[in-house]
């Protein structure tokens, strides 16, 4: 095929995807228009029902609940594969140099990065407890506010403390964490069950103050459960990928002082 | 209660600025850079939930992809790059 002809189909083709998506453009709502039924009768008795202002969190939560199991699940499978596999790399260490990452001198970190990261540290960490704790009031929720307690930890180890960073991240820890977060999601459905009511069905009292932090059932729990299994799954990840990383930058290589090296990693 | 007029023009600009942001991501060849703008990006997109009024979506862009999603990019940059010839 030459060029030219390449070109001209090219031409049929994208004529052909420009006409058919104008054509299904002009079929869509008008701008902010919604036309299913499910959003309307959501946002007209969500609040009433559970007596939580944060809809999202309810409907994520409550209305859908089991669809955010499976959804939690998945990033619990995503952190224990990813140890799993790289727990085997680590071993093979020695003997795969291809491996190996750029054996750089490691630039001291510098005084305001310092500064800047741990006086961050703290307050992310509360931010995200407070967005994980206020999902049934707020716009927030377990998912973000897990993040956000991962990424605050993060923090101190941008501030190049990574003997704190290591120390802040034992696994045992951590797995217990992320095994307490998602169990205890599937827990509290059962203890639904447990009696004779629906899977996830909330059977915590929901309080009086719509909006209140004590309002809303089980959609806190869920919530605080949620957050802490997504901290520690973010923290498992990126500490198990860094792992890897600082091995390589501190350990075995030549001449690459690090002044604050960590050693091999003891695990 | 913001004016609606302003409204709109805080929307076209959002979404101009996601499209600008959009470009530059795909032209930017580097690496390194690329996950730095990428979470520019991230920003830029967390602004345009908000100023759609979907604050739990912005939040949940401002995490992943402003920060977690570039941290782990860097990461897994790191650990794939060759030591460079000695």
């Amino acid at each position: 095929m030459t060029p030219r002809q390449r070109l001209c189909l090219f031409a049929v083709a994208i004529a052909g995807l420009v006409a058919c998506y104008l054509w299904a453009f002009s079929g869509l709502p008008g701008f902010g228009r919604y036309p299913g039924p499910y959003g309307n009768v959501i946002l007209k008795n969500a609040i009433t029902q559970t007596n939580s202002t944060g809809v999202v969190s309810t409907i994520n939560f409550e209305y859908r609940g089991f669809d955010t199991v499976g959804e939690e699940f998945i990033l619990f499978a995503s952190a224990a594969g990813m140890s799993v596999v790289l727990r085997r790399l680590r071993g093979e260490h020695d003997t795969s140099p291809f491996d190996e990452a750029a054996n750089r001198q490691l630039p001291r970190t510098s005084g305001p990065l310092r500064i800047v990261t741990l006086l961050l540290a703290g307050p992310l960490v509360l931010l995200g407890w407070w967005l994980a704790t206020h999902a049934q009031a707020n716009p927030s929720g377990g998912f973000q506010g897990g993040v956000v307690i991962a990424t605050g930890i993060m923090a101190v180890y941008l501030s190049g403390e990574f003997l704190a960073f290591r120390r802040l991240r034992p696994a045992a820890v951590l797995d217990a964490a992320e095994a307490i977060g998602a169990g205890g999601f599937v827990l509290t459905g059962i203890a639904a069950v447990a009696q004779d009511l629906p899977f996830l069905y909330n059977f915590i009292p929901l309080g009086t103050v719509p909006g209140a932090v004590s309002s809303g059932g089980t959609i806190a729990l869920i919530s605080f459960c949620v957050g802490i299994e997504v901290a520690a799954a973010f923290v498992l990840i990126i500490g198990e990928l860094l792992d890897q990383t600082l091995l390589r930058s501190t350990g075995s290589s030549t001449g690459g002082s690090t002044g604050r090296g960590t050693g091999k990693a003891g695990r | 209660m913001i004016p609606n007029a302003l409204m709109d023009t805080l929307q076209v600009t959002a979404l101009v600025l996601v499209a600008a942001g959009a470009t530059v991501v795909v032209l930017t060849r580097d690496r390194i850079r690329l996950v730095l703008v990428l979470s520019v990006y991230g920003m830029l997109l967390a602004i345009l939930f908000f100023v759609f009024q979907a604050p739990d979506v912005t939040l949940s862009e401002l995490t992943v992809g402003a920060v977690a999603l570039p941290l782990i990019l860097l990461l897994a940059i790191a650990k794939v790059r060759k030591r460079p010839e000695q």
